[in-house]
């Protein structure tokens, strides 16, 4: 009896934080001609999130790209198919590994920072001052950043796998001593712009809106103490990852099997 | 709205917080034109009322209205041009941590008028001035301390010429000069613009000196209401307790605990 109980709780807990995030996401959706008139606060904040989470993505899109070529050169020698190497590394990262791994390095770095942003805010009681100066933090506070993150991800994501697949060109040039022309021209024929490429954007563009979404609401509806600030910090950035990941097998499915 | 018409009215208000009961059936009129007092031992919830008062927080049952308003009822965009004509200063201040001291002043003045640039540069220095920070409009809150920090969130909440100001806690955390300045500033923003001043403190002399009526909160109920002379003539031992800063009394300083002897001795 007690167990149910505790399972009824449970449900109801997250039934009720589920319905919470979606209001928010309606006010969110409401308040976005807010943009109109406040370009600035988007600017400050493509900034904040967008251009200062350039450099992980960056140096994680060569590392990746590089391990990619090692790793995808070692099993197609075996078969005799290493000129293969352009398309397979290319494929990986365009439609898959850019897109996730640029939103979990997202939610790490940027998605992280917002809701501790907004919780800080919270408990700081400036978000009551907004209110009270008759100032709508959703419009304010909000908006700004959710725009912000949604526009940013499919363009870390794209960078992610453009840097991803210099870094697999640049080892198997320079470490694999691979025909330049083989690499390039696997990719040209072999990746599809609306199978392959457009596919990727759409994912990264759900995943941008998923973690940015999550982030807001946790920082919004912090628990406005210290402990509460970093617990659902932490919250972003495991729920935003898991729900990324979630998703991807849910879009891969949709978009790539037969 | 008659002149006599009380500008704030609550009835019957109820709330809790979880299962503390915070008020248990507040009836109140805050009169207009003058500064009312709400006093009180902390932990009576002196400044979740003020939260009540402005929409911040929703009772459990009970009304407030605000100059004829009902606050809880009114939809959000009523509720906010209620809000632009009250000014509330929070007691940490609250000012945002990313715009400098002036643009916090700025701010609301931005978002709600349409005055140019240099009106709006004006009305901020002379609100600065009054609060003796015209001089740190360039710094950022971070650089001030807690009892600047508020006299900037002061000057913020006359920036819109509000009919009527909160004040949580104003006096906490002042040296005893800006203390002087801050209690004359109050009195003359009421006393000049015919402004309704409502005040949250726990100081007592400061408080007995400028307000018109005092209002005491204890045990979820008010228990006297009337002007600072009355009060100290009152003998009732609970008035008398806190008027006087008694330690003993049927005010408990402790919060409600089983013996101490019965908790020492358990296991």
């Amino acid at each position: 009896m007690r167990q149910l109980q505790t399972l009824g709780e449970w449900g109801l807990r997250h039934a009720t934080n589920l319905g919470t995030a979606v209001l928010l996401l309606l006010a969110l959706l409401r308040a976005v001609p807010a943009i109109y008139s406040q370009p600035r606060l988007l600017l400050e904040q493509l900034y904040a999130i967008g251009t200062r989470t350039l450099s992980i993505i960056m140096v994680s899109g060569l590392f990746v790209g590089m391990v990619l070529a090692l790793q995808g050169h070692a099993i197609l020698a075996r078969f005799g198919a290493d000129t293969a190497l352009g398309l397979m590394v290319s494929a990986a990262l365009v439609r898959e590994l850019g897109p996730v791994l640029a939103a979990l390095l997202f939610a790490g770095r940027a998605g992280s920072a917002v809701t501790a942003e907004i919780g800080l805010m919270k408990t700081t009681e400036q978000i009551s001052s907004l209110q009270m100066m008759a100032i709508n933090p959703v419009r304010r506070i909000l908006v700004p950043r959710w725009v912000a993150g949604c526009l940013s991800v499919p363009l870390l994501a794209a960078l992610f796998s453009a840097v991803g697949i210099v870094g697999a060109w640049l080892l198997a040039k320079i470490m694999l001593m691979l025909d330049d022309s083989a690499f390039w021209n696997g990719m040209q024929f072999g990746i599809d712009f609306a199978d392959d490429i457009l596919n990727g954007v759409i994912k990264s563009t759900i995943f941008g809106f998923i973690v940015t979404w999550i982030a807001i609401y946790q920082g919004y509806h912090t628990t406005p103490t210290s402990q509460g600030v970093s617990q659902t910090t932490t919250r972003t950035v495991v729920q935003g990852s898991l729900l990324v990941l979630g998703t991807d097998l849910i879009l891969t499915y949709l978009m790539f099997s037969q | 709205m008659a002149a006599g018409e009380p500008l704030i009215r609550i009835r019957d208000l109820h709330y809790a917080h979880g299962d503390r009961p915070i008020f248990t059936g507040i009836n109140l009129d805050i009169q207009r034109g003058q500064i009312t007092a709400i006093m009180g031992p902390s932990g009576t919830g002196k400044t979740t009322l003020l939260k009540l008062i402005t929409g911040l927080l929703t009772p459990d049952t009970g009304s407030i209205q605000i100059d004829g308003q009902p606050i809880h009822q009114l939809t959000t965009a009523q509720l906010y041009r209620l809000r632009m004509r009250m000014g509330m200063l929070f007691q940490s201040g609250a000012l945002l941590t990313d715009l400098s001291v002036y643009d916090n002043v700025a701010l609301p003045l931005r978002e709600h008028t349409r005055l140019t640039a240099s009106m709006i540069r004006k009305l901020v220095l002379l609100k600065l001035e009054a609060v003796g920070l015209r001089g740190a409009s360039d710094l950022m809150p971070a650089q001030l301390s807690g009892g600047m920090a508020r006299r900037v969130a002061l000057a913020r909440a006359i920036a819109l010429d509000p009919m009527m100001i909160l004040y949580d806690e104003p006096f906490t955390g002042q040296d005893p000069i800006s203390m002087g300045i801050l209690v004359k500033l109050v009195r003359e923003l009421n006393d000049a613009a015919n402004l309704t001043s409502l005040l949250v403190s726990h100081d007592i002399t400061e408080t007995l000196r400028i307000a018109d009526q005092i209002c005491l909160i204890t045990q979820q109920q008010v228990i006297a209401q009337g002007a600072p002379a009355d009060l100290q003539q009152r003998t009732e031992p609970q008035i008398r307790q806190f008027i006087q800063g008694l330690p003993d009394g049927p005010v408990p300083f402790h919060y409600p605990a089983p013996t101490l002897k019965s908790q020492l001795q358990s296991r």
